[in-house]
């Protein structure tokens, strides 16, 4: 059926975001920083902040080369 | 319970029969106006008039009103103010075509009044491994959703019937894991999303009578993020927006830059002789989930191409509503 490696494709998508998902919630949010007094939450923040993005430019890289393995025929039109 | 149902079928009703009632008397006074563009897909090139989002909104805004009457909670009224702004940000693209940048930009701050009247709840849940606890990082999280659900409902608003019928399969899927995640006030509103939108496909399915227009489309979208956010489901309704999200993507990594689709003079689908649409060979035009469905394969018509995005997001729906029942489970 037309579409029918767009199904892979969501897919696939699903479990990135629960592997993603994963990943926040195990390393990610136990990262704490301490010794800058009210600072502290700031900086955890940041630094959270700064490896979250990361995380997103790393999975849109994943998402992108899954896309160009899945589509390759297609791809060329 | 049971006054739940009640003010769930009141408002349903309300929310259906108020655009369903509205729309035909809007085509006429648009087609009146010759407010109209043609439907370049359709043999004859057949006049439609643009656009729906006044009759999208008024369903929405009467029906959350009475909801409000019900349940008189601040997070009915952030979501019913962030999408009449949404609303007004496509009523001005409609008028007068923007920039790229415009959108994004206005549907940030048509945010703002969820994060004003504090209607979120700054712990991000995730399915198995539990939830988040990110404070100065969700406000940022909010506005974000709202300009990427927005975008996104609007950039699938391509073919008749697309924009509608999506929102109401997408809209289902989270309405039932608002249920699942025992959220029931949320998932009133949720329902309200989904059947403005049913009552609206009727007039938007092929062979079309309106388009929703960018007031339209940023109503839905804008609307859809609004309750993803204030009901605590922003995983899975990203995931039920699979199909809009792949569309996005693609456009997004062969054009390589935000970009007003209306901007763009390589078309990623060409018509055939009978009016059926075929992918284009021209490496020039973007990518799109259209383009995609249709490369490698015999020709489509418009209703046929329709009926496979649906079915995309039919699987992602259920994919949402798997993720719903693995909130309840930790690993």
């Amino acid at each position: 059926m037309s579409g029918s490696s767009i199904f892979v494709f969501i897919f696939a998508m699903w479990i990135l975001i629960i592997i993603g998902g994963g990943i926040a919630v195990l390393i990610l949010a136990p990262i704490t920083i301490s010794g800058y007094g009210e600072f502290d939450l700031i900086f955890s923040s940041a630094i959270k902040a700064v490896i979250s993005i990361g995380l997103v430019v790393t999975w849109i890289f994943i998402l992108s080369r899954v896309k160009n393995w899945i589509f390759r025929s297609q791809l060329k039109i | 319970m049971e006054q739940e149902i009640i003010a769930a079928i009141i408002v349903s009703a309300i929310a259906f029969f108020t655009v369903f009632a509205l729309t035909p008397f809007l085509i006429k006074a648009l087609e009146k106006r010759n407010s109209t563009v043609k439907d370049y897909h359709r043999k004859g090139g057949a006049m439609v008039a643009r656009p729906g989002g006044p009759s999208l909104i008024a369903g929405i805004l009467i029906s959350g009103t009475v909801l409000y009457a019900f349940f008189p909670m601040t997070e009915i009224i952030a979501i019913l103010i962030t999408t009449a702004l949404a609303f007004l940000v496509g009523l001005v693209d409609d008028k007068k075509v923007m920039g790229g940048w415009f959108k994004p930009l206005a549907l940030a701050a048509a945010a703002i009044p969820i994060l004003l009247l504090g209607a979120f709840d700054s712990n991000l849940a995730f399915p198995l491994f539990g939830e988040v606890k990110i404070p100065l990082l969700y406000p940022v999280i909010v506005v974000i959703m709202i300009v990427i659900t927005g975008n996104t409902i609007n950039s699938i608003d391509v073919l008749n019937g697309v924009a509608s019928g999506f929102m109401v399969i997408a809209g289902s899927a989270i309405t039932i894991s608002l249920i699942i995640l025992e959220n029931y006030e949320i998932a009133m509103v949720s329902l309200l999303l989904v059947l403005t939108s049913l009552a609206f496909y009727k007039y938007h399915k092929y062979p079309c009578k309106i388009f929703p227009g960018d007031s339209g489309a940023l109503t839905l979208g804008a609307m859809y993020g609004a309750i993803a956010i204030v009901g605590q489901v922003e995983v899975i309704a990203a995931i039920a927006l699979g199909p809009a999200i792949f569309n996005s993507f693609l456009f997004l990594s062969s054009m390589k830059r935000i970009v007003e689709h209306r901007a763009i003079k390589e078309k990623p689908v060409e018509l055939t002789e009978d009016f059926k649409l075929k992918a284009t060979s021209n490496k020039k035009a973007s990518v799109t989930l259209v383009r995609l469905i249709l490369a490698g394969g015999r020709p489509l018509s418009e209703k046929e191409i329709g009926f496979v995005i649906f079915k995309l997001t039919i699987f992602s729906g259920i994919l949402a509503i798997i993720t719903a029942f693995m909130m309840g489970v930790s690993l």
